[in-house]
């Protein structure tokens, strides 16, 4: 019994398995403290408007990096190199889009949704429905990737535990943080899964530039000089060099366009993202929205900054050829497997684990978000005109949604487990920079804009960003594994360079082309007002 | 919404200060908008279009797209840093509006 125990102690699975049972007790603690703390409607969907400005950029950097940037991005650099570096830069300069456009009218105005300050000027009914449905759109996306990715990290990791059991236990989980911690627990979820990536990226890259005595020449020179065994043949590549991915050469000649394409979703996406814009009413004021966009901005700067050694150490470190899993090469093992090398099981133990952690605080808020709109603006809002019929009804049906969604989400992830997830993210930025972004900066910045503008905006915006992805070689191929097969008719991956554009241009002609709304031209003084003055706006509760 | 409700904060937007604020808020943001996906874009058109001239070496075996793609981290936090010192300057001109229409 003890050699087993021990013997069974000493694979790396079960050290993982350890660690990320540590991190789940410790979340359900702090859901246990949430729950006990809070209740109300602005304490459930707004952590009571009370977190600083630091927690709020940690939470924030909680939220947003999620699986893919940790182990996709590390990955794509491993083994395109240079090419993959060209996501990282997207995902920090679409926070300025956040800051100076975004972030400060957004909690000027709104109350717990993206929703609320769409129907400030407009007709609440039909924008409310249309935002609701773009919120949970891009939810589900973006959760569907989280999930299906978490069911193949686990079967990885942890080679005894299967897809089905990884993906049921995760959806538990951010049920629980969500229906009974709400916006508080979900918070703080974040806040620790971040301090754990970092901590995890800093110490990858500490070890990466060890290996290379500190100095960056030689790192830099190694990363120009990789020599691997590439189809049979040894061949030398300088890993910086551009193009290997995405140029011209390897992509038809579409990869430039592509590139271009996925900058626009991530820059005009990410100020469009529900999940990250509730975040903006747990704090304070408009003020302290500022400043935690700022921390944010520093945390996921460096995170990404760091996807420079994690990336790059793999690829000078193993080499592309050893990032194998069962006999076939694997983009997403390459952090972990640099993890193992550099640090043997227990590290590679905790690079797993903080890969789990990333996952379970990005459901987790998509859940919260996904919920909060459909009880906010859908159920009270659309159904029930804005009248409670009892008190703390909304909370109530929010529970009840991220409950529904959870299993939902459970329901798919196990359906879909063989979808390649990686266009489900692009497709999750394609829909919010297409559909909620043009919306958000025409309320914010012209007076002329109407419901119908608004309605037309959404809807234009939803239903060209998810055609195009139809019709592109994401999802068409002449090859097995296409989902459709047929010559795609769409030729870039990225759909955002054409419906961006759509999405603006619906918004704006379904505003020039219908009757001018004197109410939404009124309340738009309103909006200027309250918006860079902060004047009416929700306050943080006083416990 | 009455009409009454609306006149109040008519009154404050159309107040010399508050237009004041609302400028001087335009000639920083819209600027500084187009300053910063100018230089975002400039990266992917430039590695798409002319692989060339990003391959150049610079700094022993670091070329121009790695160094401009990192250039890039530092342009945000630095345009960021500056939004944060004029915003303060708005926050001290909206609460001068809001103390003239005793509303601190």
């Amino acid at each position: 019994m003890h050699t087993l125990l021990f013997a069974q102690a000493k694979a790396p699975g079960h050290v993982a398995l350890w660690m990320f049972l540590a991190f789940v007790a410790a979340t359900l603690v702090v859901t246990w403290w949430s729950a006990r703390r809070s209740s109300g409607a602005s304490a459930y969907f707004a952590a009571g408007r009370r977190i600083t400005g630091w927690q709020n950029g940690l939470a924030i950097g909680g939220d947003y990096m999620s699986a893919a940037s940790f182990l996709g991005i590390a990955g794509m650099i491993a083994f395109s190199g240079y090419d993959g570096f060209l996501y990282s830069v997207g995902f920090l300069v679409a926070y300025l889009t956040v800051l100076l456009i975004v972030a400060e009218p957004l909690r000027n105005i709104g109350k717990f949704t993206m929703a609320d300050v769409l129907a400030f000027r407009m007709s609440p009914r039909p924008v409310r429905a249309m935002a609701s449905l773009s919120t949970l759109t891009v939810s589900t996306f973006y959760m569907i990737a989280q999930m299906v990715g978490a069911g193949a990290l686990v079967k990885l990791l942890l080679p005894g535990v299967s897809y089905e059991v990884a993906v049921i236990g995760v959806g538990v989980l951010m049920i629980i943080y969500v229906v009974f911690g709400g916006m508080l627990a979900t918070t703080w979820v974040q806040i620790i899964k971040a301090v754990l990536l970092m901590s995890g990226s800093l110490l990858l890259s500490i070890l990466v530039m060890s290996h290379f005595g500190f100095s960056f020449a030689k790192f830099f020179d190694a990363i120009a000089h990789v020599t691997y065994h590439k189809d049979g043949a040894l061949v030398t590549q300088n890993f910086l060099q551009p193009g290997l991915k995405f140029g011209a050469a390897v992509t038809h000649g579409w990869g430039p366009l592509d590139v271009i394409s996925l900058g626009l979703a991530l820059v005009f996406g990410t100020a469009g993202l529900p999940h990250i814009l509730v975040r903006f009413y747990t704090v304070p004021d408009a003020r302290t929205a500022r400043s935690s966009v700022v921390w944010a901005m520093i945390i996921i700067g460096l995170f990404y900054i760091m996807t420079t050694f994690l990336g790059f150490g793999a690829a000078t470190i193993l080499t592309p050829e050893h990032i194998v899993v069962g006999g076939k090469p694997n983009d997403n093992m390459a952090a972990p497997l640099l993890a193992e090398a550099l640090g043997g099981e227990l590290l590679f133990a905790f690079i797993s684990a903080v890969a789990f952690a990333t996952i379970l605080a990005v459901v987790a808020g998509l859940t919260i978000s996904a919920s909060t709109s459909f009880a906010h603006d859908f159920w009270t809002n659309v159904i029930h005109h804005t009248r409670e019929h009892r008190p703390d009804e909304e909370v109530l049906v929010a529970r009840v949604t991220a409950f529904v969604v959870g299993a939902i989400s459970i329901f798919l992830a196990i359906k879909l487990q063989t979808i390649n997830v990686a266009f489900l993210v692009g497709l999750a930025f394609a829909v919010a920079a297409s559909a909620n972004l043009p919306v958000i900066v025409l309320s914010i910045f012209w007076k002329r804009f109407n419901t119908a503008g608004a309605v037309a905006g959404l809807a234009v915006g939803l239903v060209s960003s998810i055609a195009l992805i139809v019709v592109s070689p994401s999802v068409m191929g002449t090859d097995a594994k296409a989902l459709i097969q047929g010559v795609p008719l769409f030729p870039l991956k990225n759909p955002g360079l054409v419906s961006i554009p759509l999405g603006f241009l619906a918004a704006i002609l379904g505003a020039l082309l219908t009757r001018e709304e004197p109410k939404a031209e009124a309340k738009f003084t309103e909006f200027q007002v309250r918006g860079n003055t902060g004047l009416g706006a929700e306050k943080a509760s006083a416990h | 919404m009455s009409p009454g409700e609306n006149a109040h904060w008519e009154q404050i937007a159309r107040d010399p200060d508050f237009r004041a604020l609302l400028l001087d808020k335009a000639k920083f943001v819209a600027p500084a908008t187009a300053f910063f996906l100018v230089y975002y874009f400039a990266l992917p058109v430039l590695v798409g279009y002319a692989p060339r001239l990003m391959e150049t070496r610079v700094l022993g075996e670091v070329n121009v797209a790695y160094l401009f793609a990192l250039s890039q981290f530092f342009m945000a936090w630095i345009v960021a840093g500056f939004y944060v010192r004029a915003a303060l300057r708005w926050d001290r001109e909206a609460l001068r509006v809001l103390e003239k229409f005793g509303k601190h």
